[in-house]
């Protein structure tokens, strides 16, 4: 039940969504159509306006935007609105004038998702081992030098290790390729970079969750009871600690799964976070409108499901 | 928080939810990986720039765009890519009536769409009018303004199309009358506003009707897919009227928005020919300028600074001036742009066709400086603070305006003792504020569309879109409609230089310098690429030989 009202819940919080993100869009200067070369007249301008319905009030177009209401004709016909996001229809593209944002999503989605669940993977492949181990070492080298390697690569951007493991992976060793998106191998170098940050958040994460588990009452009585201390440590400690990790996974995942611009501008990957940065500069209001609406969907169902697999981590947590 | 009665799981189920969760993300992982495509890899991979808005030759605004469009479609002339002159294209010639208005294209007979279907007149004009539509919605629909009746035609006021001046007189003769003689009318044939594109497939797919599947096309090429920011695969039109010389097979045009990749691609083999004026690691240019690889030339295009002169202090013409003669433009491509820049004096680049421009205001510190103590202000006493407004962008080659408006604001300091403020802003910020007037100085650059100095002067018409500076003068309007109208080269040069001459006095635009188009490839693998003033590349000349490229 509980679940069945947070899904209901979200279809309002998906409208204000996408209404706040046309509004605040409209609201920035300039359009899609204003370029440094005018057209040659006043007319030319208007016909495309007139193509898009930007010469429509705000109100108007995100209506036709929903795709509820509709046109009346100067002799009384009414057209109702075709498409729209209620048919699950985002429009076209302003700029992109041969593509629907469908297109785009559809061309894009795929190539992000791969490339997000690889990071993912990553992420957590390197953290929580890095967190397990730097816990259990507590205080001696092990656990400095995985620590300084867990707050470093937090430190330091994409924008940085990407370019740095290119010129020395794919220039200097010439193991992985430099760019584009053909091969497995060509996934390799982007995944790390994009992962390497979160896979540092999640070693600190994992780290503070062992720290805080391995001081409780129930880990000390088990103790106590004569248990070997990898089974303590393995069995009981990481089914508790791994918790902030998991509620942490949830906006990770999403944040991987849509896209990054800066990853994808290094490596030249055709995913979903050019289209939207782009698209904002742009003004391309169809186009960043349907992917923050993405985004969110994302965003609630990944936090839907974290909260599901806590509840079957941790029994004392139930939701009514 | 309710404490457990019951456990709300089994033990053994629990445990396994790591190891499937493990698993999980793993065959996600094989899964994705195994979906990426594997195509041999064409026969030539060219770094395009940006990726491309449209392909559509109706829609089509940029140069990079262009370069592709006109692979796939072709107007009744096509650009020699040694001269970028108009060359016969789908016309195999023309008669010119002695006034300069009428045009009689003869068509070749021979010309079929890559799908089969003969090419004919017919198709010629329900392009030109497709253009000019304004469901169509077209931006560059003013190329064909030329055309009588085209502009009314555009706006609505006309509903026939048999009245705007293109007709099919037979199958294989097009009939084209100008308002005015039009001494560049050749060269906008061969511009993709004006390519011959499919009726049939338009008329069935709509506005999506390049993504068609097959798309018929008129040009050396047609289009195998367009994965979206990943490439574009053209294939080689065999029915193509010239097709003995289209000589590679199959092309890539990859869109890279960094400089750095570009390289990376094209030292590691991964491209062979990189095309983008936009695409230049800035960085890098002292070590590759050297490089015998590395080619830069002279194009259409002109950077420059626009002064607001409704505004003071700058509706004085003297303080326009003496902003002018106050930069040592030699300093700035020499410092900064570093990619063999020529630096301007005039509007119109050197080169540009049918044309020889005035001298232009230069560099001449004690000039600036007499004629801004002439305006009011003696050693910039008194001179209010201003901005200078350039834009941001997410590419590697707008760092340069940055340093250019950081130079520029210490020789204004130094030479006029006038304090000017950095005003950086986005893209489209930029543009609203431009257009605005909502500006004291702003930096700025054109492309040229066509070899003509009318392609640069008739941006200053009084209140015309891209003037931007409110600065009119009715001598200067007049002096362009007169070279509009005239037919004799010579008297239309007097013409076009005196406006430019009342322009570069005026001073509301201060040249700084000319544009190069930057390419590198290796000139003993990659041939048929000539450096002409357009810029323009056609793929169809170039062709590739099989051999180890110079060490450096």
């Amino acid at each position: 039940m509980y679940f069945l009202r947070r899904l209901l819940m979200s279809i309002p919080l998906l409208l204000v969504i996408s209404f706040l993100s046309f509004g605040l869009l409209h609201l920035a200067p300039g359009g899609p159509f204003d370029r440094d070369r005018k057209p040659a007249t006043p007319d030319v301008e208007r016909n495309i306006k007139r193509k898009y319905h930007q010469d429509d009030p705000f109100w108007k177009q995100y209506l036709r935007y929903l795709g509820v209401g509709y046109d009346r004709e100067a002799n009384g016909k009414i057209h109702w609105f075709e498409g729209g996001l209620i048919r699950g229809d985002f429009g076209p593209s302003y700029i992109y004038r041969d593509h629907t944002v469908n297109d785009i999503i559809v061309q894009g989605l795929p190539v992000s998702l791969s490339l997000g669940f690889m990071a993912f993977g990553f992420a957590l492949g390197i953290g929580l081992p890095l967190g397990f181990f730097t816990a259990v070492q507590r205080g001696k080298w092990g656990d400095y030098a995985g620590s300084f390697f867990a707050v470093l690569v937090v430190c330091i951007p994409g924008l940085v290790i990407g370019p740095v493991l290119v010129v020395v992976f794919a220039i200097h060793f010439r193991w992985f390729p430099v760019a584009l998106w053909e091969t497995p191998w060509h996934a390799v170098l982007p995944m790390i970079a994009l992962g390497l940050y979160f896979a540092g958040r999640v070693a600190r994460l994992m780290r503070e969750g062992m720290l805080n588990v391995m001081q409780s009452e129930f880990i000390t009585a088990a103790r106590a009871k004569g248990m070997s201390e990898t089974t303590l440590l393995l069995k009981h400690g990481v089914r508790i600690a791994i918790l902030p990790v998991l509620s942490y996974s949830g906006p990770l995942l999403a944040d991987l799964l849509t896209g990054s611009f800066v990853i994808e501008n290094i490596f030249q990957i055709p995913g979903l976070g050019t289209p939207i940065v782009n698209g904002s500069l742009n003004r391309d209001y169809p186009v960043v409108v349907g992917l923050v609406i993405l985004y969110a969907v994302l965003l609630i169902a990944l936090n839907l499901l974290v909260d599901l697999a806590y509840m079957m981590l941790d029994r004392r947590v139930k939701y009514e | 928080m309710n404490l457990p009665t019951n456990p709300p799981l089994p033990r053994r189920r629990f445990r396994r939810i790591p190891k499937a969760a493990a698993l999980l993300v793993c065959g996600f992982s094989l899964l994705f990986t195994d979906c990426v495509r594997r195509e041999p890899r064409a026969d030539i991979v060219i770094v395009n720039g940006i990726e491309p808005e449209t392909l559509d030759p109706a829609l089509v605004l940029g140069v990079s765009e262009g370069r592709i469009v006109s692979g796939l479609f072709e107007g009744l002339t096509r650009v020699n890519p040694k001269t970028a002159l108009p060359d016969p294209g789908l016309a195999s010639h023309w008669e010119i009536s002695p006034d300069g208005r009428i045009y009689t294209f003869h068509l070749r007979t021979n010309l079929v769409w890559s799908t089969g279907e003969p090419i004919t007149s017919a198709d010629v004009v329900y392009s030109w009018i497709r253009a000019l539509k304004p469901e169509t919605a077209s931006e560059y629909a003013g190329q064909l303004f030329y055309l009588k009746n085209a502009e009314d035609f555009n706006s609505g006021k006309i509903k026939d199309p048999n009245l705007v001046g293109v007709h099919a007189i037979d199958p294989y003769t097009v009939r084209v009358e100008l308002t005015n003689p039009t001494a560049f009318f050749l060269d906008l044939c061969a511009f993709p506003t004006l390519e011959v594109v499919p009726r049939q497939t338009i008329e069935k797919y709509g506005d999506k009707w390049i993504m068609a599947k097959p798309l018929p096309s008129s040009g050396p090429y047609e289009m195998m897919f367009w994965h979206l920011n990943d490439r574009i695969r053209l294939r080689k039109n065999p029915r193509y009227w010239d097709a003995a010389n289209t000589r590679i097979e199959v092309a890539d045009f990859l869109p890279l928005g960094s400089p750095i990749t570009a390289l990376n691609l094209y030292e590691t083999g991964g491209v062979d020919l990189v095309w983008d004026k936009d695409l230049v690691p800035t960085e890098l240019l002292d070590v590759l300028m050297k490089r015998p690889d590395f080619h830069s030339y002279t194009i259409l295009g002109t950077y420059f600074i626009r002064c607001n002169t409704t505004r003071k202090p700058f509706n004085d013409v003297r303080v326009r001036q003496a902003l002018g003669y106050a930069i040592d433009r030699e300093r700035i491509t020499k410092k900064i742009t570093r990619a063999g820049e020529v630096p301007a004096t005039h509007f119109t680049p050197p080169g540009i066709g049918h044309y020889h421009a005035p001298e232009g205001l230069g560099y001449d510190p004690d000039k600036a400086r007499k004629l801004l103590a002439e305006a009011g202000y003696p050693g910039g006493k008194g001179f209010p603070r201003f901005t200078y407004m350039f834009n941001a962008s997410a590419g590697g080659a707008s760092l340069i305006h940055a340093k250019i408006a950081v130079e520029l604001q210490q020789m204004w300091r130094d030479t006029l003792g006038i304090d000017m403020e950095l005003r950086q802003v986005e893209w489209k910020v930029y543009l609203s504020d431009e257009n605005k007037l909502d500006y004291d100085t702003s930096r700025d650059s054109w492309i040229g569309d066509y070899n003509d100095p009318d392609t640069f002067l008739n941006l200053f018409m009084t209140d015309g879109g891209n003037n931007r500076t409110g600065w009119g003068d009715p001598h200067y309007d007049d002096l362009i409609r007169s070279a509009d109208k005239e037919n004799d080269p010579a008297k239309r040069q007097k013409y076009l230089y005196e406006a430019e001459s009342i322009l570069l006095t005026n001073g509301p635009v201060i040249p700084i310098f000319y544009y190069v188009g930057f390419n590198y490839y290796h000139t003993n693998i990659i041939h048929g690429i000539y450096e002409n003033v357009l810029d323009n590349h056609p793929l169809n000349a170039i062709w590739k030989t099989p051999a180890t490229p110079t060490k450096h």
